[in-house]
């Protein structure tokens, strides 16, 4: 993993990835989507309201698998001092925010032809919006503590509040198992799922393209700190003489 | 209130917001790159 500590060894390797990411991304997004929309039959409890599914799920997929990002990138900031690690854990937090916020919204407009609310303070709402809070606190702390930081990347002590909030992950996936929620089961295990399969298939393409897109999106903002780095050193050593 | 109109705005929430981020991001990086060739140059 360090091979890629060298800024100049990552960037060979994003530039030409960050167009692979984004495009078929996009693509299998927007064909996910429309088949979401127009292709798959109506729900016979849930009407035409189930086609939320095919963002709801990947907005939630990337709004956790965003912190579990942060958490793995402050892992390996705060004990193997990889210097890119601090990089990319700011550089995932603002689309890990945007992502769980569009899952709190989206799920807000399912609840309310489904469960005849628009919120609900059960366990599973409730600790998806701990998480956008989190978020906004990674992002807080890290451009608070922006000064202690090295090479445009987050402060140890940012890291740590990333480490200390995955404890929030888990409880998500399980709050629909420990607690009465409005909210349903686990519908996708490793045992398969209860989903029909007519339903279900769009969501495979929307969820793979979201994710390529979000590590597109990520790639890009890494960029541009490594970029924004640069520029600082240079006009250091210009101010240096 | 018709179904389709909860569709239709979650779609349009989920849709806009990631056009925003990936316009958003994507300009930072150009703008970014841009003035670290531009130093580069000067330099």
């Amino acid at each position: 993993m360090h091979r890629f500590a060298n800024p100049a060894r990552f960037l060979k390797i994003a530039r030409p990835l960050t167009g692979w990411l984004f495009w078929p991304g996009l693509l299998l997004l927007l064909a996910g989507s429309a088949c979401g929309l127009f292709v798959t039959p109506a729900d016979y409890l849930q009407g035409q309201t189930v086609r939320i599914l095919y963002i709801h799920v990947p907005a939630a997929w990337l709004g956790m698998g965003g912190w579990s990002g942060i958490a793995i990138a402050a892992l390996m900031q705060l004990v193997w001092k990889h210097p890119l690690a601090a990089v990319a854990g700011r550089a995932i937090a603002a689309p890990g925010a945007l992502f769980t916020a569009i899952c709190l919204m989206t799920g807000s407009i399912w609840g309310r032809p489904t469960w005849g609310t628009w919120w609900e303070w059960d366990g599973r709402m409730t600790s998806m919006l701990v998480l956008f809070f989190l978020y906004l606190g990674y992002i807080a702390l890290g451009n608070a503590s922006a000064r202690q930081a090295q090479q445009g990347g987050v402060s140890n002590v940012t890291a740590i509040f990333g480490l200390v909030g995955a404890i929030n992950i888990p409880i998500i996936n399980r709050s629909v198992v420990w607690w009465n929620s409005l909210h349903q089961g686990p519908s996708i295990t490793l045992r398969g799922s209860s989903i029909d399969g007519s339903l279900l298939w769009p969501l495979g393409l929307t969820l793979l393209g979201f994710t390529l897109l979000f590590g597109a999106i990520v790639l890009m903002r890494m960029r541009a700190i490594l970029a924004q780095n640069k520029v600082e050193a240079r006009m250091q050593r210009l101010a240096r003489g | 209130m018709n179904q389709w109109a909860f569709v239709i705005a979650a779609y349009a929430v989920t849709l806009a917001g990631t056009a925003i981020v990936s316009v958003v991001s994507w300009r930072a990086m150009r703008g970014a790159e841009k003035r670290a060739d531009q130093v580069s140059d000067r330099t």
